[in-house]
């Protein structure tokens, strides 16, 4: 199906210009995964450092608001896959569905995410602002602290990847992405759905699992 | 300007004369690898410069032979000093026991000393030639460098962190200390001088100097004002662990980690103490962050090190209170 | 190898001839444009970052009579940094010779994502507009380091809008490295093999690697930095449980390595100049290909070595300085590798090869300081001092924009189509040389003396050779200015160039100078290896 790609300029074959997109793709996503990578290897080294303080700070976040938050953005990620899946075999209405729902999905992690942050704030675990810190140690308030960084810079790119599913599935359903021609661009947009999924699967034990 | 153009530093300890014959004899090297291809690009441009009638046959573009003669070749050269100046970085990590401890303090845009009598000096240190002294250092603010360069030693000095450097100056003198990590506005103002003097003159400058008594003893009142006697005496162990011959020793924490009880932890221990608590211990104490102040901070570090040369109790990894 | 077959040159519009409106150049999505737009800006922020070193300079003259404040010459230096690293000497060959060439070195039309390469210029001209903004509003007092707790708790220059701007700029050099990386692999012509690509390329493929790996890791590094500074989170404030040493080790996982983002093209543009030069194959292709490879992964591994008195462990320092000596060997086997191929080579004295021994000097004395500063013992004395701000700007400067000059006068024909006056370049090259090395020798001296970097007073005995820095700073301005001058004529008034003026091999010299828009009529085939010399006189005569 790659024969009916549009091609654009530098490229003189279709496999070409798809493979060349794809592979642009996955360095980009090398990139994020370095940006990633580092916080969170520095999150590790804090939590080598401050082992009793990630463990009395991890108990004050709202383990079960996370866990239904992964299972969303897990399920969101099979959709997605689907509507490559749909979107390879020239299924455009069921492309536009599929990702519809992946994006309800999103936006319900989203909603939960705000709503847990609501309570962390209610809590006094917001640095700087809002009530008293329940914290008494400084290892424990950084913590919390860089649970907030980590979690704000991934509803970031989350919220990036709605803006392409919004993007990507209102383009399918009024064929200005041509399906299965142009199938292409639904698999960037999956692509990056997964990553951002991937990140969560790393962010959700570092901050809330390990809890000792 | 006094006439004379400097062009190497004076050295002042045995370690400065070894860097200074590693530096030497590997800049010879250095000149040995670099030579052949200074002088080659030379002879090569004017011998085969376009028309002169130089044989150009048999040309070669490549050899693994050679290749890998100059890679291996200088790489293992290099290796020797490789491992000679490792050797000395690590012994200057390893200050021998009998030092003479000086507690440094570094803070924009001064080095605050305090000597183990209670001498205190602003920007001078004087210590005495031939002796070992170790600087146990610490910052009040941001990074700084503790440098003496006829010293050819180095070392930053880090808030919330001790780090400890010594030397042994064998010539009497005054020479340049110089904060070397970039700390603020007047970075390059936050100078000093090390004066080093013989055993005799350091004992009279002691005694000038004077010193509001000795630091382990303003460490024993500190540690009974505080209120740490409460817990950590001798004679109430139920609650805390006694001091007495713990400093410079293992001692084993919660969880089964074991640290070597030193600066570094003490100074952990009073200002977040429930990071690593000792074995068989609640986490009780509370953090003295905030109602320490620096100079508390080492005159009671001073003092628990001084309890470390008193003999240990029967029984230092002590059972759990059942 | 076949090039396009010979036509009036009326057929052939020139990239430049595609249109002059403000327009076609400000939304183009040509390679060749978007190098142009590059080379304007960086050399706006060359005399930007200049202009501080000149400050720095004179400053340094006296000791203690001074033309700046100890804030003002803090901010000075600081500003240098800033300027020069991520501003210049990132994106100076990349991103201008690397996006003009790659194309047309591997006989593609353009990069595989071309508005891409648009939108990495803006990012640069809006990182470059924070930096301007910066510089407007007082400037940064933190070093081009960025150090903390200084940076986050106690400087008080305009710290976070400088970190936004690096960030920023960081975003342009990852879509450079992107494109770059997707354009070696999807784009090369037919017989364009691997083993085939002109080490210029290999070079800017491994250094897009490293664009694309550790530039992120900064920008998650400044990202956290700015937080710190702005909320208070303590993440590198010791006294709310972080650590300052974990920035340090952040910054220079990104920082080292793009030391080698600065030194392998113009590494890359040398193995062109010398071979071009001799008019001979390089020696050693397969070897010096790799070393590239070698230097950008085993770059990764040395950032230790920046901080072996910082307080990180001693057996890590042992490391970190054992990995350093392993980075050197690569980068010694390009240096005997040039100079094996003159080796009976026919050898024209442009400035292309002046530039190029040049570069072989400076770059050889700078590594090889390097190779004292891995040595654990000397490195204890001599670190943060002079010694390694002269190694530094050796490899630097003395590397890096070597090459970039000499990149601009082996390519200038190409790119303009116009010839500039062979003997200002060569005055040109032999002054910087000249000029540089004045600058800089004594710094080597002085560190070893110990007078530490960033001192804005220092001991009176210092002062001759800071004098003598001085001076040869006069000269390297001078030096710098001349080409601008010739250069900028040359545009009215130099001879049309050939299409190979250099007698050199390249597919890059098989099509018109300046190219056509498409760089070539027809995709070329190739059927020989990279510097095939003797180039064959039908392709010199290539020139319609």
């Amino acid at each position: 199906m790659a024969d009916f790609v549009t091609l654009t300029k530098p490229f003189s074959a279709p496999r070409q210009q798809r493979d060349a997109d794809f592979m642009g793709m996955y360095v980009f996503l090398a990139t994020e995964t370095m940006l990633f990578g580092g916080l969170l290897v520095l999150i590790y080294a804090y939590r080598v450092a401050h082992p009793e303080a990630s463990f009395t700070a991890a108990r004050h976040l709202k383990l079960w608001i996370a866990t239904a938050n992964t299972g969303l953005l897990l399920t969101s990620s099979l959709a997605v896959a689907l509507a490559v899946l749909f979107a390879r075999h020239g299924r455009r209405r069921l492309v536009g569905a599929a990702l519809l729902i992946a994006l309800m999905l999103g936006l319900g992690f989203l909603g939960l995410k705000s709503w847990e942050y609501w309570q962390d704030f209610e809590g006094g675990l917001a640095p700087g602002i809002g009530p008293a810190s329940p914290l008494r140690s400084q290892p424990a308030a950084l913590f919390i602290n860089l649970y907030f960084v980590a979690t704000g810079l991934h509803a970031v790119h989350l919220i990036i990847g709605l803006g392409a599913l919004i993007w990507t599935s209102t383009a399918v359903l009024r064929r200005k992405v041509r399906i299965p021609n142009q199938a292409i661009v639904v698999e960037m947009t999956g692509l990056y759905w997964h990553f951002v999924d991937v990140v969560w699967v790393f962010v959700f034990p570092i901050f809330y699992l390990a809890r000792g | 300007m006094n006439g004379h153009l400097p062009f190497w530093p004076v050295a002042a300890s045995e370690h400065a004369a070894k860097v200074d014959a590693l530096t030497f004899w590997f800049t010879l090297l250095i000149v040995a690898l670099t030579a052949p291809v200074f002088i080659l690009i030379t002879v090569f441009a004017f011998r085969y410069r376009r028309g002169s009638g130089a044989d150009r046959t048999h040309r070669p573009s490549g050899n693994v032979l050679v290749e890998t003669s100059w890679m291996v070749i200088p790489f293992l050269l290099a290796l020797g000093f490789f491992a000679y100046a490792a050797k000395l970085y690590l012994d200057l990590g390893q200050p021998p026991a009998n030092s003479i401890v000086i507690d440094v303090v570094a803070k924009q845009w001064m080095w605050k000393f305090e000597h183990p009598g209670g001498q205190r000096e602003i920007d001078d240190l004087h210590v005495p030639a031939g002796r070992d002294v170790r600087l146990s250092m610490i910052s009040q603010d941001v990074i700084h460098s503790f440098f003496v360069p006829a010293l050819r030693i180095k070392q930053d000095v880090l808030p919330g962190r001790y780090t400890s450097l010594w030397f042994n100056a064998d010539r009497p003198g005054v020479y340049d200390l110089r904060c070397a990590q970039f700390c603020g506005m007047d970075h390059s103002l936050m100078i000093g001088r090390l004066v080093v003097l013989s055993p005799a003159q350091y004992a009279s400058w002691l005694a000038e100097a004077g010193g509001s008594g000795d630091l382990t003893s303003q460490g024993k009142a500190s540690f009974d004002r505080l209120g740490c006697s409460g817990c950590h005496a001798p004679q109430s162990q139920l609650r805390a662990p006694s001091l007495q011959g713990i400093y410079g020793r293992p001692a084993p924490l919660e969880g089964g980690r074991v640290v070597i009880v030193d600066d570094q932890y003490l100074r952990d221990s009073i200002l977040d103490p429930s990071r690593d608590v000792a074995a068989g211990y609640q986490p009780v104490m509370p953090t003295y962050a905030g109602e320490v102040s620096q100079d508390d901070l080492a005159k009671l570090v001073a003092y628990i090190r001084s309890l470390g040369d008193e003999p240990a109790p029967a029984n230092p990894g002590r059972e759990p209170p059942s | 190898m076949t090039a396009a077959p010979l036509m009036s040159p009326d057929e052939r519009v020139s990239y430049l001839a595609a249109g002059s409106t403000l327009r076609s150049w400000l939304l183009t999505t040509d390679h060749k444009r978007i190098a142009i737009l590059y080379l304007i800006s960086i050399t706006g922020f060359f005399f930007v970052g200049g202009a501080a070193a000149g400050l720095i300079r004179l400053d340094l003259i006296s000791p203690t009579h001074k033309l700046l404040t100890n804030e003002g010459y803090n901010r000075a230096f600081t500003m240098h940094g800033v300027v020069m690293v991520w501003f210049f000497l990132i994106p100076s060959i990349p991103a201008t010779f690397g996006n003009f060439l790659i194309p047309l070195m591997i006989g593609a039309k353009d990069l595989a994502f071309p508005r891409l390469n648009l939108l990495s210029w803006y990012i640069y001209v809006i990182g470059g507009c924070v930096t301007i903004y910066v510089l407007i509003v007082g400037g940064v007092d933190t070093g081009w380091t960025f150090y903390t707790p200084l940076s986050t708790m106690f400087a008080n220059g305009h710290v976070v809008a400088a970190a936004a701007a690096v960030f920023i700029v960081g975003f342009s050099s990852i879509l450079t490295g992107l494109n770059f990386i997707v354009t070696v692999h999807k784009l090369r012509a037919p017989g364009m093999t691997w083993g085939r690509l002109p080490i210029f390329v290999w070079s800017h493929y491994a250094t897009s690697l490293i664009l694309v790996l550790a530039t992120p890791v900064l920008a998650v590094t400044l990202a956290l930095l700015s937080a710190d500074r702005l909320f208070h989170l303590g993440i590198f404030d010791p006294s709310l449980g972080g650590d300052p040493l974990l920035f340090q080790h952040m910054f220079w996982f990104y920082s080292h390595p793009a030391v080698y983002i600065m030194i392998l093209p113009a590494m890359g543009v040398v193995s062109e100049l010398v071979s071009a030069s001799a008019h001979k194959r390089l020696y050693g292709y397969w070897f010096v290909a790799s070393a590239s490879l070698a230097i950008a992964a085993v770059g990764f591994l040395v950032w230790g070595h920046h901080m072996f008195v910082s307080g990180q462990s001693r057996y890590a320092g042992v490391i970190f300085s054992f990995l350093s000596l392993v980075v050197a060997v690569p980068s010694a086997v390009k240096v005997y590798n040039w100079t094996a191929t003159l080796y009976k080579g026919d050898i024209t004295f442009g400035p292309p090869f002046l530039f190029a021994m040049a570069f072989i000097g400076l770059f050889t004395i700078g590594g090889l300081t390097g190779l004292m500063l891995a040595m654990l013992a000397v490195d204890v004395h001599v670190h943060d001092t002079y010694f390694v701000i002269a190694h530094f700007h050796y490899i630097m400067v003395g590397g890096a924009v070597s090459g970039f000059f000499g990149a601009l006068h082996f390519w200038w024909p190409k790119i303009t189509g116009r010839l500039y006056s062979l003997v200002w370049g060569r005055i040109a090259a032999i002054l910087i040389f000249a000029g540089f090395n004045l600058t800089f020798f004594p710094q080597f001296i002085l560190g070893y003396l110990g007078m530490p970097r960033r001192y804005h007073v220092y001991p009176p005995e210092f002062q001759v050779y800071h004098v003598l820095s001085s001076a040869g700073a006069s000269i390297l301005a001078v030096a710098y200015l001349l080409p601008f001058i010739y250069l900028i004529h040359s545009l009215r008034h130099g001879a049309p160039a050939s299409p190979n003026p250099w007698g050199a091999a390249g597919l890059e010299w098989t099509t018109p100078s300046p190219p056509p828009k498409d760089n070539f009529r027809t995709t070329p085939t190739v059927t020989k290896e990279a510097y095939a010399y003797p180039v064959a006189a039908t392709d010199e005569a290539d020139d319609g």
